[in-house]
């Protein structure tokens, strides 16, 4: 009669086990790659291949901060994360105003020619950046704006699923609230920026972390129209770190742990919009 | 001034207000989107080398069938199916089998959580870099032939072999990618109530069950959804083959972005490149849109 409880906290104690143990294994696997480089960063270059097959190997020993002062002194680090805050931060402005604003007239506004933007808004949504990056680049040749900050900037202000996040974020405001606003005597402008926009911070928030994480993650148009050398983003600067000489394993992972570190803060401040907006576009997608 | 007047007066000002406020985004995607679409296609048409740009010629349709003739733009599109094909699969049931594991609450989910993400918080370059030390094909150099080697496997050269290069970068983006269906994933399965899998548990459906009948129906507009994703993600390759491989060994991993790059910015051929840019584009948005119709089908 006692044995059959005891048996069924048994087997829950070791489902449960089961499944911590399952979490930490894989969790393990999942963050070992970034231990090493974090590790491997920290250790003087003679002991970062001298025990691969020990655990020590994501340990550093010897910790020193030398590679940290070889990238610093290597690498132009004031430029490099100068140039890529800027460039990130002007299409960051304009994108949240041009798009927003583009997205409540889509959502609360009736005019002719709506219907016909909102259709190009969403079938532009799928076309890659990829299949256009050759008149692309003419164009940014024809205005003369190759190497210039320009050419990261303009082409990327105005994006459509941006444009569909805030759409649909306005649609649901309630309506007496904006009928309210005009009897009081606002304009439809004025009623956005005083009544809407105040109670809009978490699309503007959401839209803010989606579109920083994925121009941090720029790689490709960076390298086609920022050829000089001090025009550099931090992924450019990155990457032609580890291929230039003297070729430092320590240095090279001290410099992708450095790029990592922006990024890892506003993770960290804006955590809960950025995973509020993965998973609400894949709800509303 | 009558009731009436005022409120056209009102509807006047929306429509100009509307004109302000569309006109920005308007103008910049047609400028930066729309018009550059139209010259790829445009420009596909001509014989145009980027180094002799006033000796443009047209030349009809013989980019596309000098395409068909291509080796190189067929092995390119292999690669990039062959990725996309093997990629999808693997990283989205990855990303549902951690969504999963973190989804119910427990002492230290938000670790664990942290933890399957944590790849997401570097970028492609740093991730691709890291990975191509990691794949070393030496044992006392490369982590993971030094872990083969300790378990007693031989060693691989990841990727200085064409057989072995593309899985080394499939591997490599699903483990960078999964957390981020992951969360996707979580917030689907927040949305499917939970008297459902009391009631499928008290019918005596087995775990394996609740997953099957209750689980995926559930999440059946959530997984269409980051299929999409994931496969136009996929074929966009670039940074991983540029940065681990340079499209090799033996073009194993070039891919077809990979190919306009090299094509258009490399070679100049630029009228060329664009006819392999809109074949691209032609692929994307039939795949995107037969994803659609498939998800409006069945929903």
């Amino acid at each position: 009669m006692t044995r059959k409880p005891q048996s069924k906290k048994a087997s829950a104690f070791l489902s449960k086990f089961l499944f911590y143990a399952g979490n930490i294994v894989i969790g393990v696997i999942f963050v070992s790659p970034l231990l090493w480089m974090i590790s491997a960063s920290l250790k003087p270059e003679a002991d970062i291949f001298a025990n691969m097959s020990s655990i020590m190997t994501f340990v550093p020993t010897n910790a020193t901060l030398s590679n940290y002062l070889e990238v610093f002194s290597r690498m132009n680090l004031l430029v490099v994360f100068k140039n890529t805050l800027l460039y990130i931060g002007l299409i960051l402005i304009f994108d949240l105003i041009v798009n927003s604003i583009c997205g409540y007239a889509l959502a609360k506004f009736d005019f002719k020619g709506k219907g016909l933007i909102l259709n190009l808004v969403i079938a532009l949504m799928v076309l890659p950046m990829e299949a256009i990056m050759l008149p692309l680049y003419i164009e940014m040749s024809q205005l003369g704006w190759v190497n210039t900050l320009q050419a990261l900037v303009v082409p990327f202000i105005a994006k459509c699923f941006s444009i569909y996040m805030f759409r649909q974020f306005f649609y649901d405001i309630p309506n007496d609230l904006l009928e309210a606003a005009a009897i009081d005597g606002c304009s439809p402008i004025r009623t956005f920026f005083n009544v809407v926009v105040p109670i809009s911070k978490t699309v503007y928030a959401t839209v803010f972390i989606l579109d920083f994480v994925s121009h941090w993650n720029d790689f490709m148009w960076p390298f086609l129209v920022m050829t000089g050398e001090n025009k550099r983003t931090i992924q450019l600067a990155v990457q032609s770190f580890f291929g230039t000489q003297p070729v430092h394993y320590g240095a090279i992972m001290a410099a992708l742990v450095i790029s990592a570190i922006p990024m890892i803060i506003m993770f960290i401040f804006m955590q809960k919009y950025y995973v509020e907006g993965i998973a609400s576009s894949g709800i509303k997608g | 001034m009558t009731k009436a007047s005022n409120l056209s007066a009102r509807k006047r000002n929306e429509r100009i207000a509307a004109y302000v406020f569309v006109i920005p985004a308007v103008v910049l995607l047609v400028a930066f989107l729309v018009v550059p679409m139209i010259y790829t296609v445009y420009y596909s048409v001509f014989q145009y080398q980027i180094m002799r740009p006033d000796d443009i010629t047209f030349i009809g349709l013989k980019n596309y069938v000098k395409l068909f003739g291509d080796s190189d733009f067929w092995q390119a599109l292999k690669n990039t199916v062959y990725f996309t094909v093997i990629v999808v699969p693997c990283q989205c049931a990855l990303a549902l089998a951690l969504a999963l594991l973190v989804s119910k609450k427990f002492r230290g989910v938000a670790i664990f959580r942290t933890m399957y993400f944590s790849p997401q918080l570097t970028s492609m370059v740093v991730i691709s870099i890291l990975w191509t030390v990691l794949y070393n094909s030496n044992p006392n150099t490369g982590l993971i032939n030094s872990l083969l080697t300790n378990l007693g496997f031989d060693s691989i050269n990841f990727l200085s072999n064409e057989k072995t290069a593309m899985n080394s970068i499939i591997f490599m983006s699903a483990w960078q990618g999964a957390g981020y269906q992951m969360m996707i994933f979580l917030a689907g399965l927040q949305g499917i109530p939970g008297e459902q899998y009391e009631a499928a548990s008290v019918d005596g459906a087995t775990k394996f069950q609740q997953f099957l009948y209750v689980t995926i129906p559930g999440l059946q507009s959530t997984i269409k959804y980051v299929i999409m994703i994931t496969m136009i993600q996929a074929m966009k390759l670039f940074t991983q083959p540029y940065v681990m491989t340079q499209g090799g060994p033996k073009n194993s991993t070039k891919t077809l972005v990979y190919y306009i790059y090299t094509q258009g910015f490399q070679n100049g051929n630029f009228g060329y490149a664009c006819a392999v840019a809109a074949v691209f584009f032609v692929i994307v948005v039939t795949m995107s849109l037969a994803m659609k119709r498939v998800t409006s089908a069945t929903d």
